[in-house]
């Protein structure tokens, strides 16, 4: 089984639902909305030849630049043959709602809190969708690209003189 | 960034006291504790010695790497991947070293993979010597520690020889690493293989087969193989179940597939497997650094980095004559050369799992967006669900073996 039969099979079961294949570094990334996110997941891990029953990582990545701001990356590993495969479901940037993968991994809770604690994406359905590294009342959701590293009231510390 | 405080709030409950009769007790195990390993917070309900339900606070030693790790340049990057899994800091580096250089597509010589091969095999002999010693600590059996600690003073002589730092190692660079092994590394690496299976059958004399700890540990806290992968776990506790997936054998990276070493697997994944498990790699740890020392004697000696002028510091001796090293040796510094702009994500086998390194890069002299996949945060998601209705002592023990790294849980 390789990356091209994997993306055969999703394309049979999904259509024009799967879109964008690529391989970067030989790893199948594809993109996918968040209507058929759960379908999608669902599929992967209980088809018969697919068998991505391990999920690695859910995270997140932010655009500012573009329509759909955010990109929620999940990365799903078939620990039989050793295939990855990375599905990216772009939402977007105001209103920024995907469905809870917890429905079919329970190791995506901890995942999709430090997912809203950093970016403020919701997951619909999530059992306890609250943050966890950062402080309760932080207020803003620090790794989005507006959020700044460094306090700007700060005189000392510019880092354009650093270099960076 | 401090924000002006303009209400203050009642201390949030962490979770509803259901309980109007009072007979359950709050217990709030940590942050500082000396029986959690790191800052990490557990608030239990308990009924006498047992628990039952908890709720975990993370988050006390979050220090933002993925946000800063967005306005550093990639070699700048690793002294924040040395202060992930501390205990093991080798295997971060070396893991993100591969990430860089899996994007920038350079190839590594033999004997630079061998010498990696061989820091990250001591990096986690190194962890699981204080993931056993600890976990001996909490039964109560102290000596144990003291004695094996010995030995991880000795690794960390070892790291010391190679690049200088005992713990938070930032050893190698993008291409290989900053200098050779010299001969009292090798000789310090050499005499850890000898003198060390004495000291570790002494260690397991002490345990494996000592009553009082099968019956402390054995039985306590078992986990089966679909609920630990429901749960994303990996490494040394995933194996204890009966599931052996270790990424230095499926997705071989650093020729690992050259090197022959064994998977050790538990059966019913409790505190007792995950000790004999832990226990066990660090014996095949120690034969694949024998294995690499002897291939390391094939190879032509004095190689340690590949020939990667556009990323690998050129020598400074050069740099102050040599016009090309100069210019290489700007360009570098400065970020002024041309880096494909793709995505990534290489998994290596940390001393708790697989530590993933998940780069988006856009051309910059920083990378877009850089994500670790933390293992020691994955696995610890377990915890409180699993310790409801458990002993208080059995959930210490529990902790200890999932052998949770505060600084790898927050990041």
């Amino acid at each position: 089984m390789d990356n091209q039969s994997v993306l055969n099979r999703l394309k049979d079961k999904f259509g024009d639902q799967i879109q964008n294949p690529l391989e970067p570094h030989d790893l199948l990334t594809v993109e996918t909305s968040a209507e058929s996110i759960i379908d999608v997941l669902q599929f992967v891990k209980s088809d018969d030849l697919l068998q991505f029953n391990y999920l690695t990582d859910i995270t997140a990545v932010h655009y500012p630049n573009q329509e759909k701001s955010f990109a929620v990356v999940y990365h799903v590993h078939n620990l039989y043959q050793n295939i990855r495969l990375r599905i990216k479901v772009y939402i977007d940037g105001q209103n920024p709602v995907i469905p809870t993968a917890t429905v079919i991994w329970h190791g995506a809770n901890w995942m999709e809190r430090e997912t809203y604690d950093f970016f403020g994406i919701i997951f619909e359905g999530h059992p306890d969708l609250r943050r966890i590294l950062n402080m309760d009342d932080l207020g803003v959701f620090p790794m989005r690209k507006e959020y700044p590293l460094e306090d700007p009231n700060r005189v000392d510390k510019k880092d354009f003189y650093f270099g960076r | 960034m401090s924000l002006p405080i303009t209400e203050i709030t009642s201390n949030k409950n962490v979770f509803v006291d259901n309980d109007p009769q009072d007979e359950l007790i709050t217990l709030n195990l940590g942050p500082t504790h000396p029986a959690t390993h790191g800052v990490f917070q557990n608030v239990l309900q308990i009924d006498g010695e047992r628990i039952v339900s908890g709720v975990s606070t993370i988050g006390y030693i979050h220090r933002a790497f993925e946000k800063i790790a967005e306005h550093r340049p990639f070699y700048q990057i690793t002294p924040l991947t040395d202060r992930l899994n501390y205990c093991s800091s080798p295997i971060n580096n070396m893991g993100w070293h591969m990430t860089v250089e899996k994007l920038l597509r350079i190839e590594i010589p033999k004997r630079v993979q061998y010498m990696r091969v061989i820091v990250m095999e001591l990096a986690r002999i190194a962890d699981h010597i204080i993931c056993n010693g600890i976990l001996g600590v909490d039964t109560g059996a102290f000596s144990g520690f003291l004695y094996v600690m010995q030995e991880r003073e000795f690794i960390y002589e070892i790291f010391e020889e190679i690049c200088g730092a005992r713990l938070t190692t930032n050893i190698g660079r993008i291409g290989g690493f900053e200098r050779d092994f010299n001969e009292i590394a090798f000789s310090k690496i050499e005499e850890f293989i000898t003198r060390f299976p004495a000291v570790l059958t002494e260690f397991e004399e002490l345990f494996v087969r000592n009553r009082i700890f099968i019956e402390r540990t054995s039985g306590v806290a078992a986990v089966t193989p679909e609920e630990a992968l429901s749960y994303s776990w990996s490494g040394p506790i995933l194996r204890a179940t009966g599931v052996d997936y270790d990424v230095r054998v499926v997705s071989p990276y650093c020729s690992y597939e050259e090197f022959d070493f064994e998977v050790p697997v538990g059966t019913n994944g409790d505190v007792y497997d995950r000790f004999l498990v832990r226990n066990e790699e660090m014996w095949q740890s120690m034969r694949i650094i024998r294995q690499a020392l002897e291939k390391i004697s094939k190879e032509p000696s004095g190689v340690f980095h590949a020939d990667v002028p556009e990323f690998y510091l050129p020598p400074k001796e050069q740099v102050y004559t040599n016009m090309e090293a100069l210019i290489y040796h700007f360009k570098i510094v400065m970020g002024e050369w041309e880096t494909p702009q793709s995505e990534v994500y290489h998994a290596v086998e940390g001393g708790n799992g697989e530590l993933g390194f998940y780069l988006i890069h856009d051309g910059g002299r920083t990378p877009y967006r850089l994500h670790f996949r933390r293992p020691s945060f994955i696995n610890y998601q377990m915890f409180a669900p699993m310790s409801s209705g458990m002993l208080i002592s059995d959930a210490i023990i529990n902790m200890s073996s999932l052998n949770v790294i505060a600084g790898e849980l927050d990041a």
